[in-house]
C-alpha cells in the first residue's frame, strides 16, 4: 500500500471504516495503481477479500502486490483471499461444459438474471465462517474493473467494504458507461479520480488525483471534503504533492 | 432551523423559502449531483416534518435503513416508517418476503391510509425509480399521490401530502427530468461554491407567478438546517416558468434509458462529475 495515499485519506489498516463504497475512476490515464493500493491495504488490515479481477491475470497482481508487501499466493492459500480470475475463467465458460452455474456465465448470455451466479459466488466468498474465532476483521469486495460488467448487484448485509474501478470513457461517448460511472458515483462514500494532465505526458508528474468524500454519517457544518493532488508513480511507491509542487520543478 | 448571524439580516419571507418547502404540499424535487449531494437536505426536511407531527414514509432504494436512520435521535426515528427496497432489489437472497407490489405498490398503500392527517413521503431516490420503472408510469403515480389532498366523493378530505423526491441529475436526460419538473410544485437544485452549499429554489404557488431564490445553507450534525448569508439572497419572479433550472453538468440532449429495458439508449447521456466546472 502507499503510505502517502493513506495520509491523504487519513486512514490506516488498523482504523479503516467499515460499510463503505470507494469508487476508483480514471480518465485519460491508468488508475490501476489505486487497485493495487487497496488490495494490499485490505490484506494488511486482515480483511477477508474477494477480488473479482477481470482486467489482469493473477500473476500480474501478485507481482505488483509483492512490491507492496503482500503475497497473494499465500493469502489465497490461507483463505484470506478469494480470487476470481476473469481472464482465465472466461475461457472455461466458453470452452468447457459447466455442471454448475459459473460466476461468469453471463458472458455467454445477455441476460441480467445470469449475474446471479456471480452474486452468489461473491456472497459465498465473503460470508462469515460459522463457529470458532473469526480470523478476519471484515469482508471486502474488490472489482477491477466494473466497466467490464455493465450492471452488478451486491447485497451489503455483511457490513463489508467495496472498492470498484470504473473507467471514465472520456471523449469516447459510451452512455452505458456514463450511467454506470454516475450511478456508482452517487452510491460512493469516497471517490478517487485519477486524471491525466491536460498538458499531456510529463516524466515527473504522471497525473493528478482528485479525492471526494461523500455521504458522511453526520453532516459537517463546513464542507471541506475534496482535495486535489498531483502524483508520480515510482517502482514501489507513489508520491503525492500539491499542484505545481513537484520536486522536479522546485 | 437556525440562522447564522449574517442571514438574520434578510426578510423572514425570503429566508423562509428553504424552511417552508413542505408547506405547499405536492411534489418537491431535490436535484443533486455527485459533488453536491442532496440526501442530507432530504433528511433535514424529513426531520422537520417529523417534528411537526406528520406521518413520514420513506421509500428507501439506495441506502440501507440503518444508514438512513443514522444521525436521527430516537424521537425522530420512531416517527419514520421505512419501506426497504435497498436490501435485495432483485430478490436473489429470498431470505425475506419481498414487499408486495414494489415501490409503486408501497406508494399506493400509503395513499390508502385511513388517518386523515398530513403525510410526507420521501423517495430515496427518484432516480432509482426512474431507472427501474417506465417514466410515464412513475409520473402517473407521482401525480396521483401528490394531488391526493381531496378524494372525490369522500366527505372527509385526506390531509396534505408532500412528496420529497431526490433526483441525481447526471443520471437522466432532459426528457425525464423535464417530465418530473412539470409535476413538481417546488424544485430545489443543489449547488455551491468554495465549500458552501446553496439551494436554488423554484416555487410554483397556485394562482401566483413562480418565484425563484438562491439560499445558502448548511446542515448541522443533528440534521437541522442552518441558513446562511451568501452572495445573493433575493426573491424574484421567474421569467419563464416552463423552463426548469438546468444543472451546469447537464447537456441538452434527449435520452431514453432504463435498466429494466435492456436496451441501449438512443442518445447520449449527461456527463457528470469531473467534466463540469465544479471541483
Amino acid at each position: 500500500m502507499f503510505v502517502e495515499l493513506n495520509n491523504l485519506l487519513n486512514t490506516t489498516p488498523d482504523r479503516a471504516e467499515q460499510g463503505k463504497l470507494t469508487l476508483l475512476c480514471d480518465a485519460k490515464t491508468d488508475g490501476s495503481f489505486l487497485v493495487h493500493h487497496f488490495l494490499s491495504f485490505y490484506l494488511k488490515a486482515n480483511c477477508k477479500v474477494c477480488f473479482v479481477a477481470l482486467f489482469q491475470s493473477f500473476s500480474h497482481y501478485n507481482i505488483v502486490g509483492q512490491k507492496l508487501g503482500v503475497n497473494l499466493t499465500v493469502a489465497r492459500e490461507r483463505g484470506q483471499l478469494v480470487f476470481l480470475e476473469g481472464l482465465k475463467s472466461a475461457v472455461d465458460v466458453f470452452f468447457q461444459t459447466q455442471e454448475e452455474p459459473h460466476p461468469l456465465q453471463f458472458l455467454r448470455e445477455a441476460n441480467a438474471g445470469n449475474l446471479k451466479p456471480l452474486f452468489e459466488f461473491v456472497r459465498e466468498a465473503l460470508k462469515p465462517v460459522d463457529g470458532g474465532e473469526a480470523r478476519w476483521t471484515y469482508p471486502v469486495l474488490l472489482v477491477d474493473d466494473l466497466s467490464v460488467l455493465l450492471s452488478l448487484g451486491v447485497c451489503w448485509e455483511l457490513k463489508g467494504n467495496m472498492v470498484i474501478l470504473v473507467h471514465d470513457s472520456g471523449d469516447v461517448e459510451d452512455e452505458e458507461n456514463d450511467i454506470l460511472l454516475n450511478g456508482v458515483s452517487h452510491q460512493s462514500h469516497l471517490i478517487l479520480r485519477a486524471e491525466g494532465l491536460a498538458t499531456g505526458f510529463c516524466r515527473d508528474v504522471h497525473g493528478q488525483l482528485r479525492i471526494l468524500w461523500r455521504r458522511p454519517s453526520q453532516p459537517t457544518a463546513q464542507r471541506d471534503q475534496s482535495l486535489t493532488y498531483q502524483y508520480k508513480i515510482q517502482d514501489k511507491s507513489v508520491s503525492f504533492f500539491a499542484k505545481g509542487m513537484s520536486p522536479a520543478v522546485l | 432551523v437556525t440562522l447564522s448571524e449574517g442571514a438574520r439580516a434578510g426578510t423572514g419571507r425570503e429566508l423562509g423559502m428553504l424552511d417552508s418547502l413542505l408547506s405547499l404540499g405536492g411534489l418537491v424535487l431535490l436535484r443533486d449531483s455527485v459533488e453536491w449531494e442532496g440526501r442530507s437536505l432530504l433528511k433535514a426536511l424529513i426531520k422537520k416534518s417529523a417534528l411537526c407531527g406528520e406521518q413520514v414514509h420513506i421509500l428507501g432504494c439506495e441506502v440501507s435503513e440503518e444508514e438512513f436512520r443514522e444521525g436521527f435521535d430516537s424521537d425522530i426515528n420512531n416517527r419514520l416508517v421505512y419501506h426497504d427496497f435497498f436490501r435485495d432489489p432483485l430478490n436473489w437472497s429470498k431470505t425475506e418476503e419481498a414487499l408486495p407490489g414494489g415501490p409503486l405498490g408501497a406508494l399506493r398503500a400509503i395513499c390508502k391510509r385511513t388517518d386523515p392527517g398530513p403525510v410526507t413521503i420521501a423517495l430515496d431516490s427518484l432516480s432509482w425509480l426512474l431507472l427501474h420503472l417506465p417514466c410515464t408510469t412513475l409520473c402517473q403515480a407521482l401525480h396521483a399521490v401528490s394531488h391526493q389532498d381531496s378524494c372525490p366523493g369522500d366527505s372527509s378530505p385526506v390531509g396534505k401530502v408532500s412528496v420529497l423526491g431526490l433526483l441525481h441529475e447526471e443520471l437522466h436526460g432532459p426528457g425525464p427530468v423535464g417530465a418530473l419538473s412539470s409535476l413538481a410544485q417546488t424544485e430545489v437544485t443543489l449547488g455551491g461554491t468554495k465549500g458552501q452549499a446553496s439551494a436554488h429554489i423554484l416555487c410554483r404557488r397556485p394562482r401566483q407567478r413562480p418565484t425563484d431564490q438562491t439560499q445558502w445553507f448548511s446542515i448541522l450534525p443533528d440534521f437541522s438546517l442552518d441558513l446562511q448569508e451568501g452572495p445573493s439572497v433575493e426573491s424574484q419572479p421567474c421569467s419563464d416558468p416552463h423552463i426548469p433550472p438546468v444543472s451546469k453538468n447537464a447537456r441538452a440532449r434527449t435520452r431514453k434509458c432504463s435498466l429494466g429495458s435492456g436496451q441501449r439508449g438512443e442518445h447520449k447521456s449527461c456527463r457528470g462529475w469531473g467534466w463540469g466546472q465544479g471541483f
